[in-house]
């Protein structure tokens, strides 16, 4: 970093800096730290506040008991299972949504056909409105389609928007004319231009909207709210939100808190361990 | 416009068609199912269903409750755009400042973008629960009658807390973009001619963000009203009394918990034009009028 005289924060300067970064970040990281310190309380402890700011000692008790049918006990369904869901919902809106979209793109920028244009905007308008506006009617297709407590009842109306498509269609029409000219002189047809060049090339842009996928399914709530009503099905959001009733004194709060945790960290790692594409991708392919 | 292009006539379609088919069947045809019961009525039975052309909407439009949820909706949405963007500006501007340690800050401001809102607001809730929230612990201390389950501004001040850091993370990650773009020779120049930090801020930062700042109005303006559900379900319920009712939260409770199925459409269909009407000022007015000058 090419960091200039003039510009350089002078010490005293960058020592505040520093200080308010400290503050913004114990206060934007402290509600998800928290949650894990008292998932390692036991339930007396966490009734009683102030809560410790350190992680306490029960943390293994209080794991086990929730994997091993503490949480079935509350909620009528084990944590694995809130998982499975979980994981299968936000994996199939994420890889679904890729491959939709990265096929429609492919065929509105590599093809000439009647009508092309018209497909494009059919896509494209379906970006301003998210499936909140529409929910009843929506949910009314559903229950016609019979998809009510099925994996694709969660995921496919979800991967009904445009955002995926224009980004691939905005990238797809980066590519060089002569690239496509040079294989087609070699004589690949679609299958092999899309495999060899053209994958390769989009890979940072597709682990991009992975990220923003994965993390928009896993966080989803009132549809899953809606198209579920049997327990087995909910996703641990879901699930979550039925354990919790806060007028009850009777709420074991520290199974509750080791399912936030679990529902919390998976988004969190992979933000945080994609972050490098995560953060172009959102950054270059929202504006 | 590409010049070259593959010859094939049936294989785009064959591309397009599941996309076409999603679309059609989870967009298009609810939105136009939403537009036909917007307009009709169902007697008490539910056995008959009446043409009443507009007047779903005129009564929505004139229901106190519906506009009290207007209200709502815009003193949270104003809250919760003005905070979560002061907020990140803030500290975007101090992390540009910094020389070492940046990408450590980042990493940890980035946390809350993968919380779902629903917890979000559990978490929250947790924090500041009147019973033995930790957090609200010292407010009790300090002789404040805390109990956010009660009172409508304390609830309100609660949802728009969840709301708001939710959503710092990402708007944090645009400025710092932001101020990345902005060319260093401007600033260097304002240094040279010995301006202060604030005055080079005001008149040359803060401009220059433009785009980036209403790029990001419009996106938590969109986050706002709709993405805050789960806040506000897992936390309020939309209480207490109806201090917390968003549009959202209010089409939620009509169609499914109250069963009005007329007047649910009508909301629908009118969140779909204030979507619209956004979405329409974002690609037009914002486009032309605000640019890097």
């Amino acid at each position: 970093m090419a960091e200039s005289a003039p510009l350089a924060a002078r010490r005293s300067g960058r020592l505040i800096a520093h200080l308010w970064m400290v503050l913004g970040v114990i206060v934007v990281a402290f509600p998800v730290y928290y949650v894990f310190v008292a998932s390692t309380h036991s339930l007396q402890t966490i009734l009683r506040p102030p809560l410790p700011l350190l992680p306490g000692s029960e943390a293994v008790r209080n794991y086990s008991e929730a994997f091993s049918g503490g949480v079935s006990r509350i909620g009528g369904v084990s944590l694995w299972r809130l998982l499975a869901n979980t994981t299968i919902v936000a994996m199939g809106i994420a890889l679904g949504k890729i491959a939709i979209s990265m096929a429609s793109a492919y065929a509105i920028v590599f093809f000439r056909f009647p009508l092309r244009m018209a497909c494009f905007w059919l896509i494209f308008i379906t970006l301003m409105l998210p499936v909140e506006v529409r929910i009843q009617p929506t949910y009314k297709v559903m229950v016609d389609l019979g998809l009510i407590n099925t994996y694709p009842g969660l995921i496919l109306p979800l991967i009904a928007s445009a955002t995926a498509t224009l980004l691939f269609r905005q990238f797809f029409m980066t590519i060089p004319d002569e690239l496509l000219e040079a294989a087609r002189v070699d004589g690949a047809g679609p299958w092999r231009f899309f495999k060899d060049i053209l994958w390769p090339l989009s890979l940072t842009n597709v682990a991009a909207i992975f990220v923003i996928q994965f993390i928009y399914g896993w966080t989803q709530y009132l549809w899953p709210l809606l198209v579920t009503n049997s327990n087995e099905m909910n996703t641990i959001v879901i699930a979550l939100k039925k354990m919790v009733s806060f007028a009850d004194a009777d709420t074991p709060w520290h199974l509750v808190m080791v399912t936030s945790v679990l529902a919390i960290l998976p988004p969190i790692l992979v933000v945080v361990l994609m972050q490098r594409w995560f953060v172009k991708g959102l950054v270059e392919t929202e504006k | 416009m590409r010049r070259t292009v593959f010859p094939h006539k049936l294989l785009p379609w064959l591309l397009l068609a599941p996309q076409l088919a999603i679309t059609l069947i989870f967009f298009y045809w609810p939105a136009a199912q939403a537009f036909r019961q917007s307009m009709l009525r169902e007697d008490a039975f539910g056995l008959k269903t009446t043409f009443v052309g507009l007047a779903n909407f005129r009564k929505v439009l004139s229901d106190p409750n519906y506009l009290n949820s207007m209200r709502v909706t815009v003193v949270f949405s104003v809250l919760v755009a003005f905070f979560a963007m002061a907020i990140a500006l803030f500290l975007a501007v101090q992390a540009e400042k910094i020389v070492r340690g940046k990408g450590f800050y980042r990493t940890l401001m980035i946390w809350p973008y993968a919380v779902a809102p629903a917890i979000a607001g559990m978490l929250w809730l947790f924090m500041f629960n009147p019973s033995f929230g930790t957090l609200a612990w010292p407010l009790r201390q300090l002789g404040i009658s805390w109990n956010p389950l009660l009172d409508s501004t304390q609830a309100m001040g609660l949802v728009v807390a969840a709301a708001t850091w939710k959503q710092i993370s990402y708007n944090f990650l645009f400025f710092v973009a932001g101020l990345q773009a902005i060319p260093r020779s401007l600033l260097e120049a304002a240094a040279i001619d010995g301006a202060s930090r604030r005055h080079t801020f005001w008149t040359i930062t803060f401009p220059l963000l433009a785009p980036t700042s209403f790029f990001l109005l419009v996106v938590n303006t969109v986050y706002a009203l709709f993405d805050t559900f789960g806040i506000i379900h897992a936390v309020t319920g939309g209480g207490p009394g109806k201090a917390t009712e968003t549009l959202v939260y209010k089409v939620y409770n009509d169609g499914f918990v109250n069963l009005i199925m007329g007047d649910s459409a009508a909301q629908s269909v009118i969140l779909m034009i204030i979507v619209i009407a956004l979405t329409a000022f974002q690609f037009r007015f914002i486009e032309r009028r605000v640019h890097y000058g």
